[in-house]
């Protein structure tokens, strides 16, 4: 089954364009890895596709719906959910609300006024069983403004998944982040189900091998160059455009 | 658990007894605080909770009064009605005023909200016909409930039953999913997005239960003065609550609650010395801002922290 479908998307900010025509399609289950320099397009493609902002032209689907025109929450409920480039997390609260927040959103549990969410027995197994598996357990009562800024970009990753999502956008997850923090990330990435749609922005071409079924370098607003490994590595343009940059 | 219910059969002895050992000035005076804990409580749901700071929240407040005022006066309603009305209507503008504010962010919103309930006090004030304008609406008698609450005693009860039952259902809403929803919205409305929560109706309910919750305290308040003027809808009357929640500490409701009390004991103290009250409310933000940016209960809970570090 196709879980996304992109076609012709275009976006223009003002003068700017940022997207031209850029058509891409994935498989459930694949895990496209985005490549491309600064000012690529590859944020803008992900806003586009998570609804955080509308394509000028074009089609965007998600397992067969047309979501286009869909905002965001509409979209995280069919089943996507996204990390961003610059770290999104409610900063106030602890670890547990805001991955308790997340098991909310995905139960749809919204709405509900009278008991107390310390009493939702499920709800809080459920969080406190996240927390478990991608150890983060010691931190579940502080504050996330206090985490470091690897611990942070993982809290985002867990809160990402916590939905189950059936597909998952991951905005540079591994940016700013020490050796040690990437490769923790770039695990808790690797374990994930296999039948979990993936597109991940990456900068390191290693890691971005590593992960990628299939990788798609985009430029200038454009994807110009799709393929497995071998393809991308011998692509004359894509050695131009990007691996000179680098 | 077990210390949460002690302190609150503690808190209701006290109130209880107050009738008792208060000289009725101070007993009414302590009214008067309990309403505005209401109205303080209840933009706090708002501004404490989901991130929107409103300076208008004076037109529920007054505008329920009004209702109640009008009904009870002009209409010679029976409070069965008009109480009841005072808090649907007011209710009903807060949706009226969240579909209309709910279109902009931060100081953008703040200034819609400023601007719509100066539209309600200008009409409040100009309709001389209707609400006899600037002169008000003197008579609006105490309600009988049952028993008649005609006296401080038997009022402060009626208030003290009305403002506690509302604190109880504010403390639930918080403590609820919907009410962790609202904090994750004042955190990030992009990530509650994300998540898949429809931020707006989340925003349009927290401010229609803000709405009523404060119009119940307008009504209240002018049962209490048995007069109603433009007083109550007022821009002065939307900063003072603000400056209340901001003094105790946003997002606490207990916060909220003993601003309102400072304030208002402050106001009593300051108006046999001064005229200059607005001037005096003024200081009182600027230090609160200055000295104690989280409140009253941050500045409780910081000095606990440190000693607890020691
Ligand atoms: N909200 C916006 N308004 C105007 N221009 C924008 C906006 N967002 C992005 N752009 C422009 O669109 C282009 C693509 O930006 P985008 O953030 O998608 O790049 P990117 O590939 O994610 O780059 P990076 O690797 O630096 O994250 C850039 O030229 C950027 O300046
Ligand atoms: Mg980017």
């Amino acid at each position: 089954m196709i879980a996304l479908d992109i076609e012709n998307v275009t976006k223009s900010f003002g003068g700017v364009r940022a997207l031209t025509g850029v058509t891409l399609s994935l498989n459930e289950g694949e895990r496209l890895v985005l490549l491309g320099p600064n000012g690529a397009g590859k944020t803008t493609l992900f806003h586009s596709i998570s609804g955080n902002i509308l394509a000028s032209s074009g089609r965007i689907s998600l397992f067969g719906d047309d979501i286009t025109q869909l905002p965001p929450d509409a979209r995280a409920r069919l089943g996507l959910a996204r990390t961003f480039q610059i770290t999104n997390l409610f900063a106030q609260l602890t670890v547990l609300e805001n991955i308790l927040l997340a098991v909310c959103g995905a139960q749809k549990l919204t709405f509900k006024f009278v008991r107390p969410l310390d009493r939702y027995d499920d709800i809080q197994k459920r969080a406190r069983a996240l927390l478990e598996e991608w150890n983060l357990v010691d931190a579940a009562d502080r504050l996330v403004r206090n985490l470091s800024y690897g611990e942070q970009r993982q809290v985002e990753v867990v809160m990402a998944l916590s939905g189950e999502p059936r597909i998952l956008l991951l905005d540079e997850p591994t940016a700013g982040l020490s050796p040690a923090e990437t490769l923790r990330v770039m695990e808790m990435v690797r374990k994930l189900p296999r039948d979990m749609t993936i597109v991940m922005i990456e900068h390191d071409m290693d890691v971005a091998f590593e992960i990628a079924d299939r990788i798609a370098v985009m430029h200038q607003g454009r994807v110009i160059a799709e393929g497995d490994e071998a393809a991308i590595r011998g692509n004359q343009q894509v050695s131009d455009i990007y691996l000179g940059v680098e | 658990m077990r210390r949460y219910s002690l302190v609150i059969l503690l808190a209701i002895a006290i109130f209880a007894a107050l009738p008792y050992v208060l000289p009725t000035y101070y007993l009414s005076l302590t009214t008067k605080i309990l309403i505005f804990v209401l109205f303080a409580m209840s933009l706090d749901l708002l501004i404490g909770y989901t991130g929107l700071a409103s300076l208008g929240h004076a037109a529920f407040f007054g505008f329920g009064g009004y209702v109640v005022g009008l009904l009870v006066v002009r209409g010679q309603v029976s409070e069965w009605i008009a109480l009841p009305a005072g808090v649907a209507l007011a209710t009903a503008l807060g949706a009226l005023f969240a579909v209309l504010a709910l279109r902009a962010r931060g100081s953008y919103f703040l200034m819609i909200t400023l601007a719509l309930a100066q539209v309600v006090w200008g009409i409040a004030f100009g309709w001389r016909t209707l609400t006899g304008g600037d002169d008000g609406l003197p008579g609006v008698k105490r309600p009988t409930f049952i028993v008649s609450l005609a006296d401080e005693n038997s009022f402060y009860y009626f208030v003290l039953l009305m403002v506690g039952l509302s604190a109880l259902a504010l403390v639930a809403i918080v403590r609820s999913p919907f009410g962790h929803a609202l904090r994750g919205i004042r955190e990030s409305e992009t990530r509650m997005l994300a998540l898949g929560f429809n931020v707006w109706r989340h925003q349009f309910a927290a401010f229609v239960i803000s709405a009523a919750f404060a119009g119940l305290a307008g009504c209240l308040f002018v049962y209490n003065t048995r007069f109603v003027s433009p007083d109550v809808l007022h821009v002065v009357r939307s900063a003072e609550v603000l400056i209340m929640v901001i003094l105790g500490g946003v997002g606490t409701l207990l916060g909220p609650a003993i601003g309102a009390a400072v304030i208002i004991l402050l106001e009593d103290f300051v108006s046999s010395l001064t005229q200059r009250w607005l001037l005096i409310l003024g200081i009182v933000y600027v230090v609160t801002t200055l000295f104690a940016p989280r409140g009253l209960v941050g500045l409780y809970r910081d000095y606990f922290s440190r000693n607890r570090k020691r």
